[in-house]
């Protein structure tokens, strides 16, 4: 019995060992062009400060990576929660869209901040300094409504 | 102390060896991925019968506008009576017709507008289907306008009516499209069933 204790937990060593060495593609890799969303509407500073750090890790093409994702498996789930943040919005390839398609984006942006829906709690857990407090939320919304009727115009 | 040398120098072999798989799998998706574009003739020949298959299907079902409106009604119809997973069906349905619509009868252009249009209607189609009450009823409300700004390009095949509550969202107020003149709010549902009123009538041209 004991001697099946071990040797499983052998086991379980060395898979963890091997899948280390199973590449992953950072998202991290694609250029950054006019289309990203700090580039293309150019927020003041502070404003893209929050948007860079609250949102920019799951919802854009350049992810800052924490030193655990180089450990499997948390960076292969990093990886999937990534690939999804983006297939819902990619604030990378924002300005690509048509005007129509950025208003409802932003408008989902507004709602989701609103309901405090984003940024994740599990994300906030590691990320503290993503968090948005009443003020940063009420910044954050009072810009982005201002995108919209910018667009409705 | 034997036991446990004989017991690493397993476990180096096996360790050494998963990741010789591992890199050896990510050889073979590699060699597969180039593989594709040898394959890619006959592939594509193969979609191109399926795709005729595909649009007789599509020629049976006539996806139109007419199909827009129809799901359109239905997600209204589920959210008066606050039926989130008729509502979310519907949003399926009207996702999946957005893609089979053959605009290239529609003014040169309008076409890139109204493909526009019904990619934004796609994407509320898709969260419906997969939201709770509130959110299906915030991109419900959400696609009011473009599908007005539709009907406005591409006409209706029935009266309709743009009826508004002042009250939702906060008060910033919401619209929605009706068959009838009467108003049954699928913004609060049973809620609020009558908050509302007919603000504009469309009509077939």
């Amino acid at each position: 019995m004991k001697k099946w204790v071990k040797l499983s937990l052998w086991v379980v060593f060395i898979v963890l060992v091997g899948i280390q060495f199973i590449p992953v593609q950072p998202n991290e890799t694609e250029p950054v062009t006019t289309a990203d969303f700090i580039e293309y509407y150019q927020p003041p500073i502070a404003i893209g400060n929050i948007i860079r750090s609250s949102c920019y890790d799951c919802h854009s093409n350049h992810t800052k990576y924490p030193w655990y994702s180089n450990v499997q498996p948390i960076g292969w789930l990093l990886q999937n929660h990534i690939s999804e943040g983006k297939s819902e919005l990619n604030l990378s390839e924002f300005g690509n869209q048509s005007n129509r398609m950025k208003r409802t984006k932003l408008k989902s942006i507004i709602t989701q901040i609103n309901d405090d829906e984003m940024p994740m709690s599990s994300y906030l857990l590691l990320h503290s300094e993503a968090k948005l407090d009443s003020l940063k939320k009420a910044r954050l919304v009072k810009y982005f409504d201002s995108l919209v009727v910018s667009l409705d115009r | 102390m034997k036991k446990t040398n004989s017991i690493l120098a397993l476990s180096l072999t096996v360790g050494l060896s998963l990741s010789l798989i591992a890199c050896g799998n990510a050889n073979k998706q590699n060699q597969e991925g180039s593989a594709i574009p040898h394959d890619h003739s006959a592939m594509t020949h193969e979609a191109d019968n399926s795709m005729s298959a595909g649009s007789d299907m599509a020629m049976m079902e006539s996806k139109t506008i007419t199909t827009l409106i129809d799901n359109y009604l239905a997600i209204k119809n589920a959210l008066v009576q606050d039926n989130s997973k008729a509502a979310a069906n519907a949003g399926q349905k009207l996702a999946d017709a957005t893609s089979g619509i053959d605009i290239t009868s529609f003014d040169a252009s309008k076409q890139s507008e109204i493909q526009e249009i019904l990619e934004v209607v796609k994407e509320h189609g898709a969260h419906i289907a997969k939201s709770e009450l509130a959110h299906q009823r915030e991109h419900f409300e959400g696609m009011a306008k473009d599908f007005m700004d539709l009907l406005a390009i591409a006409g209706t095949d029935r009266t309709l009516y743009q009826q508004y509550c002042p009250m939702y969202n906060k008060g910033k107020g919401g619209s929605w499209l009706s068959a009838s003149e009467e108003i049954k709010n699928p913004l609060f549902g049973s809620k609020m069933l009558t908050c509302g009123s007919v603000k504009e009538t469309i009509s077939m041209k």
